[in-house]
């Protein structure tokens, strides 16, 4: 089981910065991504970010390991470029989406998730008043969080059984017993959302 | 110890042609401080521990935990009784271990330091303190199982209800877990097939088909599953 974005404990500035100032930086920097198109912008967004990984002391092979899931969708991206003419167009999107993704595992590694959490409920706080409760949003994305390694747990589990039964996967065979079983955790989790007081 | 009183209920799921009656007309009045579960599968004894919190609401008669009715009280109630479930992984709601020992004090009025410290005794009481911002994923099914105990016991419950909580481990989880229960000053409703687990219980009944068959010490509790296992 890989770590994959997940909160890297440490003492320095990136990890004592404000969850709120670091979401905010995230989205500014997803914004003002729009406006750069041209390779050397690109290249210096990306040695920013790199640069923020040796500040917050987080290992290369860490930051390797967050960019490789994208490796097909991004390679044929480049490809998709290359083929309409346009090399540094290749190289600016394919730069930019690395180091948005490079950037937001920076800031989920370093960043605990109940100030990540904190962090969102303050900013859904004006949304009270339309109905929304910014508490709930919170709990939900801090579930959201958790049932990440459980689901990628019970694929595991499905492809083993199928395996140890010899069947080949075809996408159906995969997807339906993942989806009984993850609605099963699902309802497990609720009951035990009730049982530790979720509606204190 | 607290007083649990179960008066006539009964419990089906479903409606029309796929009611199902799970419970039939279960009376007992629990003062014990270890009190067992033993019975086959689909004999009703989850739904019955369920209701011991409201989780289930009986479809018929009452539950009430020191006075309190499930039905009506459902919060005070689960604030009296803590409930661990077989799988760790349905109970752990948190991302890292410290954050879901800690989801149980929220909205209890407590300072920031007053949770971190109730917070890091739990951890050290059962050893995992090492552990305290790991994810939780990263655990072993023992120490899952034991931070789920942890998250239950730090809200500091009267009555610990647990489900199966070493089915799903191997002996030596098993085994830690089982110590970890063994001390408590909780009252204790366990339900297990690992029956040496009831060992110095004070009280253990057997759930049958929807009754209770049996209700007695341990010992003849016990002789009287694997006759009726037999
Ligand atoms: N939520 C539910 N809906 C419908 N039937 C259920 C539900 N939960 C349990 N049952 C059925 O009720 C019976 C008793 O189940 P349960 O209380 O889980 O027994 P035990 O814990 O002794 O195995 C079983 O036949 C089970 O299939
Ligand atoms: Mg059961």
């Amino acid at each position: 089981m890989s770590v994959l974005g997940l909160y890297q404990p440490g003492g320095t500035v990136l990890h004592r910065a404000r969850a709120g100032t670091k979401l905010g930086v995230m989205l500014a920097a997803g914004v003002a991504s729009v406006l750069l198109d041209h390779w050397w912008q690109v290249l210096v967004a990306l040695g920013v970010v790199l640069g923020g990984y040796a500040v917050a002391r987080i290992p290369a092979r860490m930051a390797v390991l967050q960019v490789r899931p994208l490796v097909w969708m991004v390679g044929l991206i480049a490809l998709f470029h290359v083929l309409s003419g346009s090399w540094e167009r290749a190289f600016v999107v394919t730069g930019l989406i690395a180091t948005l993704v490079l950037l937001a595992a920076l800031v989920t590694m370093t960043t605990r998730t109940t100030d990540m959490v904190d962090a969102v409920v303050g900013l859904c706080r004006p949304l009270r008043r339309v109905g929304v409760d910014p508490e709930r949003v919170g709990l939900m994305l801090a579930l959201g969080i958790r049932s990440v390694p459980v689901v990628v747990g019970l694929a595991e589990e499905v492809r083993d059984a199928q395996r140890a039964r010899g069947l080949t996967a075809s996408p159906r065979a995969f997807a339906v017993p993942l989806i009984v079983r993850s609605l099963r955790h699902a309802d497990a989790l609720g009951d035990a959302l009730v049982a530790r007081g979720v509606d204190d | 110890m607290p007083v649990i009183d179960v008066d006539r209920v009964s419990h089906a799921y479903g409606e029309g042609s796929n009611r199902r009656v799970v419970l039939s007309d279960v009376s007992l009045r629990l003062t014990e401080q270890r009190i067992g579960i033993v019975g086959a599968n689909g004999s009703g004894k989850s739904t019955f521990v369920r209701m011991l919190n409201g989780l289930v609401l009986p479809t018929s008669g009452s539950v009430r935990v020191d006075g309190l009715d499930t039905r009506k009280s459902g919060r005070e109630v689960r604030r009296l009784v803590g409930f661990c479930f077989t799988d760790p992984d349905a109970q752990i709601v948190m991302p890292t271990v410290r954050e879901d020992v800690a989801f149980g004090l929220r909205r209890r009025g407590l300072s920031k330091d007053q949770v971190a410290a109730r917070v890091a005794g739990m951890l050290a009481t059962y050893g995992l303190e090492g552990h305290a911002d790991h994810p939780a994923h990263l655990l072993s099914g023992g120490q899952k199982q034991l931070l789920a105990l942890s998250s239950v016991l730090v809200t500091e419950p009267a009555v610990l209800v647990m489900d199966e909580p070493t089915t799903l481990l191997d002996l030596r989880n098993a085994a830690k877990v089982s110590g970890a229960v063994r001390d408590l000053p909780q009252q204790v409703v366990l339900v297990t097939h690992h029956l040496d687990l009831l060992d110095g219980f004070d009280r253990v009944l057997v759930f049958d088909e929807t009754r209770v068959v049996y209700d007695g010490t341990p010992a003849s509790a016990v002789a009287h599953y694997r006759e009726l296992m037999a």
